[in-house]
């Protein structure tokens, strides 16, 4: 089954093709990397899964809904959650702070109860804060806890933020550029860390990377864009051997060589 | 100084620390700017005295309804403007105020610009008191929720709440609603407490002002707002014998604190047991530890 699937969408900027006539699809449970140049339209794709940009033509399905007419926080409230490329965590509120904020989708209770303290209110908080604790553990924050996020090791933030999307139990995890201002050692790390949370969470994740040889390593599947276009899509080992693949985007590395 | 002068200023203390703490949600902990709150005061201000004037309302019921007049309003004003992106808010709550304002100068029924006297004097310390602690409590146990969490995240990253599935613009519209509802609570106790109305209380002077002590007691405090309160409304009033100098002097009071700590007078701290325990805690332990220094 398929989580996600673009069927011809494209996203325009006045005259500029962000993203020109895309379509694919995301396996349930599978690793999906999204690689491409500079200004290729990566993150465009995904502010357009999110709901941040409104396609200009196209569809997206999402557990086979159509998603693409949806707000950003309906999207995010189906599941689908994800990092952003320049960090974007609630700066002045502590690593906990981050991770519990983003627990609040799983309580129901309403102004009133937290007003009058009751009965619903202290049981649902009380789960909120054991799985911020939880998500604390699992993403390696616990000691990091009482840190004001902006303080945080820029590795730390992109951790942090992973947890706080992983907050929301989503089922597509969207991840753009990870390992961005990582060494190759924490760059390793962290892939052993999103193989690790798609097994514990059981979800299908997308990731955005600019290292070719760290994606080969993690993903499934691959799709490589060019200026907004779909050059290729496949296995690394289809990737690899792909001779327009090699034109446009290795190519340029092998003449280095 | 009498105690029925200094009974005045600490009921008008006790007011505008009402009406600063709906405006502390809202900017302090929501990040919106509103320089139309006096508008929201003047709503509940005029609908509390008609309760109790023409419909014989006992005067608590009457301050409800006052705050749910205001909370009204807010929500027409809130539907119109909070999906506009920035500042477009903070420039219609303004024109909101004005429009407040001048609607009631034309308003014969409530003796248009000429004002309206003979309001029943109910507000007493005792009841504007209780109210400020109910305030305080409220306002407290809401940031310490998940929806007040759910604010504080819009003001800190808009878009990082939207990918966390937080509906932007319903808690921007909770935030404004509650906050009105406590600036009309405080425009019914201010009326009430004068005896008298006028359009002319409710200028944008006065929105300013509220503004001014919630940035002077710190975003997103709410004992740095209460203390803001007490302080700037109280201060001109202990200035009076300095005459004119007096408001050169509250100027200069509000610059000096915002040179010396930008952040405001607490700064996003919260005076709570557990704070004064570990600040004393500090001190204690700053203290020992020169003393070691001195020893040697
Ligand atoms: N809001 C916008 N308005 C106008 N143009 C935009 C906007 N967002 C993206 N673009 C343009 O769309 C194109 C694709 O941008 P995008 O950010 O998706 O690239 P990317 O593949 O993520 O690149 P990078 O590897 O640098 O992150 C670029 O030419 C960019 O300038
Ligand atoms: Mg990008």
């Amino acid at each position: 089954m398929n989580i996600l699937e673009f069927k011809n969408v494209t996203k325009t900027f006045g005259g500029l093709t962000a993203v020109g006539n895309v379509s694919f699809e995301v396996e349930k449970d599978s690793i999906f990397g999204l690689i491409g140049p500079n200004g290729a339209g990566k993150t465009t794709i995904f502010n357009l899964i999110t709901g941040i940009y409104k396609i200009s033509q196209g569809e997206i399905y999402f557990k086979e809904d159509p998603i693409h007419d949806l707000q950003p926080h309906k999207i995010a409230q189906r599941g689908i959650t994800r990092t952003f490329q320049n960090i974007r965590l609630f700066k002045k509120l502590t690593t906990y702070e981050n991770i519990l904020t983003a627990c609040h989708d799983n309580a129901t209770y309403g102004i009133v109860n937290a007003l009058l303290r009751d009965h619903k209110f202290k049981g649902q908080e009380k789960k909120l804060h054991e799985k911020a604790q939880e998500l604390m553990g699992i993403l390696g924050l616990s000691s990091q806890k009482n840190i004001i996020a902006s303080n945080l090791p820029y590795g730390m933030q992109r951790r942090l933020e992973i947890a706080r999307a992983l907050a929301l139990n989503p089922s597509l995890l969207l991840l753009d550029e990870p390992a961005a201002g990582m060494n190759p050692d924490e760059t390793i790390k962290l892939m052993e860390l999103i193989k690790e949370i798609r097994e514990h969470f059981g979800l299908s994740i997308v990731v955005i990377e600019h290292h070719m040889d760290l994606i080969m390593g993690v993903c499934d599947k691959i799709m490589v864009l060019n200026f907004g276009q779909k050059l290729a899509d496949g296995t690394a080992q289809d990737i690899q051997t792909n001779p327009k693949v090699r034109e446009a985007y290795l190519g340029e590395e092998e003449e280095h060589c | 100084m009498n105690w029925f002068y200094i009974k005045g200023i600490l009921i008008l203390s006790g007011i505008n620390l009402l009406a600063v703490l709906g405006l502390s949600l809202l900017t302090g902990f929501t990040g919106l700017f509103s320089f139309g709150h006096a508008g929201f005061m003047a709503i509940g201000a005029y609908t509390t005295a008609v309760m109790t004037i023409h419909f014989h309302l006992p005067f608590m019921v009457a301050l409800g309804v006052g705050g749910l007049a205001a909370a009204l309003a807010s929500l027409i004003i809130g539907k119109l403007t909070l999906n506009l992106k920035g500042d477009y808010f903070c420039i219609a709550t303004l024109g909101l105020g004005e429009a407040i304002r001048l609607i009631l100068d034309n308003v014969q029924y409530f003796g248009g610009a000429r004002g309206w006297p003979g309001i029943p004097l109910h507000t007493s310390l005792l009841n504007v008191f209780i109210i400020d602690v109910v305030g305080i409590v409220f306002l407290a146990f809401l940031i310490r929720s998940r929806h007040g969490r759910n604010m504080i995240a819009i003001r800190e990253e808009e878009l990082a709440s939207q990918i966390i599935g937080i509906d932007v613009f319903k808690y921007k519209m909770k935030s404004l609603m509650i906050s009105a509802l406590y600036a009309g609570v405080a425009g019914g106790l201010y009326g009430h407490y004068l005896g008298f109305l006028q359009p002319k209380m409710f200028q944008i002077i006065k929105s300013t002002e509220l503004t001014i002590i919630v940035i002077f007691g710190g975003l997103g405090s709410i004992s740095g707002s209460a203390l803001g309160a007490v302080i700037l409304t109280a201060l001109p009033e202990a200035l009076r014998s300095f005459d004119k100098w007096r408001l050169v002097v509250y100027g200069a009071a509000v610059i000096f604190i915002m040179i010396s700590r930008p952040q405001g007078l607490m700064g996003g701290y919260e005076i709570t047991p557990t704070n004064i325990k570990c600040f004393l805690f500090r001190f204690v332990k700053k203290d020992k530890k020169h003393q070691g220094m001195g020893g040697r």
